[in-house]
């Protein structure tokens, strides 16, 4: 087959890429509808864009929403939110799924370590409008957690309602949703390493830690790249569902995210011009962020993202 | 030294072993405080003395969900949507991965439509633009509004078109000398080989339709209309702003309103048995889906 590279193409062959066009089109048709037509969209951001008139009878209206979102006294603080929860859930998410994955590799009681999997990869299935009534329940001001603190003689903390600790309790009940599911590829990284590694670091008097840190971290390096970089794409995105539904006006001044900025300007305000403009400049810093992330992850391991 | 070493590795296998379990249970209380307030009186409820086992044991929130119309209608509403979106994705993602697996050589747009894939995964129109196509093909309200926008899920798409690239290629070469036509190929050979990986795409759709509740918050405008998860965050509000600002200072109002904790908790166990009911079988394919997840080339 290799050596028919012929500029005339048989009649079976012109048949069966027929039949992979027909195979194409009618993801193509919905991949052009949702994804490529929504992008011409974005020429409303450059508009006065008014629904009535629609987006070729709207008054163009140059870079003014992109000027007036950077006079905005608000956007650097959403912009500052939004990074320093991404970051926050992805740093400390992967430390303790990393974690949680060592420790539970050392678990010798089977029965225990499937119950316990099974127990900690359920909160990722669950929606956020589940588990945030779990999360207020635990946080509220006659929660869990705070009645805890007056057993021991401290005082309550508003959890939801003091912009202080807000973004504390984002980035912890995230980490506590997904660290059991994001250790699963952690846990199959550990797997993978040679036993005889330990065998041998073993025989030469290494102690667990020593193992840890000499054999089995540098063992899942690769990995922990690839989940770096893979996870430093979304370093825009927040977490819509999460803070949307755990959030009210008086933790704005931590708690406002792009996203929900967006939500709330743009779609309930129907601001949909300034609205779109600030959505353009999150997908723009994202994709190249995403380009970035995969050149590096090429870089560094043999995978890639996409 | 030798008894000192062992004498270490038990205080280490119990340290190991406690911060596991504390872990485990960490994830497992919460949900039961929300299972067992489902099955607790009111009274007990507001006092707060609900813990992880039911107080007042009742059946009463369940009772009044049987007759809850409004409740049963979200419910359908979702069951309906995520058939659609689950038949509707796989019918589109599995003969497009099919496809993009040919090389230019057997396949000569096979690069401008994956380039067309690529694109959409890097960028996209944003939140109000797709709400605008939505509104103007006149779907506001409808449950299509639920299902079309996401029909093409282009991640899966990438995953599938990896695995089918993990077939051996002399299966397929063999049906095409025996004058089998691509679409013989992708049904008597790819697809039956593909079986796990189309399973856990499958689970991943019912997962994403079964919790969304953003489309129903933005594309329905009424009630009647939302989608379980959405009617479920609406309940949601209410109830979080009196715990947000708490109910130490009790008025009769906030009393009566925090008494239906209870059967909001039953809603949401109602609400989340459907995915306990594919859990297991989830739980198996989730290897599956995480090494699809990293793609390998």
């Amino acid at each position: 087959m290799e050596g028919k590279s012929n500029k005339k193409r048989t009649p079976a062959k012109r048949k069966s890429e027929m039949s992979y066009h027909l195979m194409v089109f009618p993801g193509l048709f919905f991949l052009i509808l949702f994804s490529y037509i929504p992008m011409v969209g974005i020429i409303m951001a450059f508009q006065d864009f008014v629904p009535a008139k629609g987006l070729f009878g709207s008054e163009f209206a140059g870079l003014k929403h992109f000027l007036y979102m950077f006079q905005l006294p608000d956007i650097g603080k959403i912009i500052r939110n939004t990074v320093v929860i991404a970051l926050g859930k992805m740093i400390f998410g992967m430390i303790l799924a990393i974690a949680f994955a060592i420790l539970l590799n050392e678990i010798q009681v089977k029965f225990m370590k499937k119950t316990v999997q099974t127990i900690v990869y359920l909160p990722h299935f669950l929606s956020w409008v589940v588990l945030a009534s779990v999360v207020t329940n635990m946080f509220g001001l006659d929660g869990a957690v705070n009645q805890l603190l007056t057993a021991i003689g401290l005082d309550k903390i508003n959890f939801l309602g003091n912009s202080k600790v807000f973004p504390g309790l984002i980035i912890g009940t995230d980490v506590w949703k997904e660290f059991g599911y994001s250790s699963v590829i952690y846990l199959a990284a550990i797997t993978a390493i040679d036993p005889g590694l330990h065998e041998a670091a073993t025989i030469d008097g290494a102690s667990w830690w020593k193992r840890v840190w000499h054999v089995t971290l540098p063992g899942m390096l690769p990995i922990i790249l690839l989940m770096t970089a893979m996870n430093l794409t979304s370093i825009l995105s927040a977490g819509f569902d999460q803070i949307y539904n755990l959030y009210a006006p008086i933790v704005y001044e931590t708690g406002d995210v792009l996203d929900t900025y967006v939500y709330r300007i743009g779609l309930v305000g129907r601001q949909y011009s300034f609205g779109t403009a600030v959505g353009l400049c999150r997908s723009i810093v994202g994709m190249v962020l995403l380009l970035s992330a995969n050149a590096l992850t090429k870089k560094l391991t043999d995978r890639q993202i996409f | 030294m030798v008894e000192n070493r062992s004498f270490h590795s038990k205080v280490r296998t119990t340290i190991i072993y406690g911060i596991v379990l504390l872990l485990g249970f960490s994830c497992l209380l919460p949900l039961l405080n929300i299972l067992a307030i489902s099955f607790s009186s009111s009274a007990a409820v507001s006092a707060n003395r609900v813990g992880v086992l039911p107080v007042d044991f009742t059946l009463a929130a369940y009772h009044k969900i049987i007759s809850d119309g409004q409740f049963w209608r979200s419910f359908m509403i979702s069951v309906i949507r995520v058939v659609l979106a689950l038949v509707l994705n796989l019918a589109l993602t599995i003969p497009m991965a099919y496809a993009m697996t040919k090389s230019k050589k057997e396949f000569r747009a096979r690069n401008i439509y994956m380039n067309l894939l690529i694109f959409a995964m890097l960028f996209n129109g944003g939140m109000i633009p797709s709400y605008i196509l939505v509104r103007n093909l006149g779907l506001l309200n409808s449950i299509w509004s639920l299902v079309l926008p996401g029909a093409l899920p282009i991640f899966n798409v990438i995953m599938l078109m990896n695995f089918f690239l993990g077939i051996p290629k002399s299966l397929e070469e063999a049906a095409l000398i025996d004058g089998a036509s691509p679409f013989q190929v992708l049904i008597k050979i790819m697809i039956p080989c593909a079986k796990p990986s189309i399973a856990t795409v499958s689970l991943f759709s019912i997962v994403g339709s079964w919790n969304d509740f953003f489309s129903g918050l933005i594309y329905m405008q009424k009630v009647k209309n939302y989608p379980i998860m959405t009617y479920i965050q609406s309940l949601n509000i209410d109830i979080q702003e009196m715990l947000k600002s708490g109910v130490s200072s009790k008025t009769l109002e906030n009393v009566t309103e925090l008494s239906n904790r209870n059967l909001n908790a039953a809603k949401i166990v109602v609400a989340v048995i459907p995915l306990l009911l594919i859990y297991p079988i989830l739980q198996k394919y989730l290897i599956t889906g995480i090494v699809m997840g990293s793609v390998k080339e």
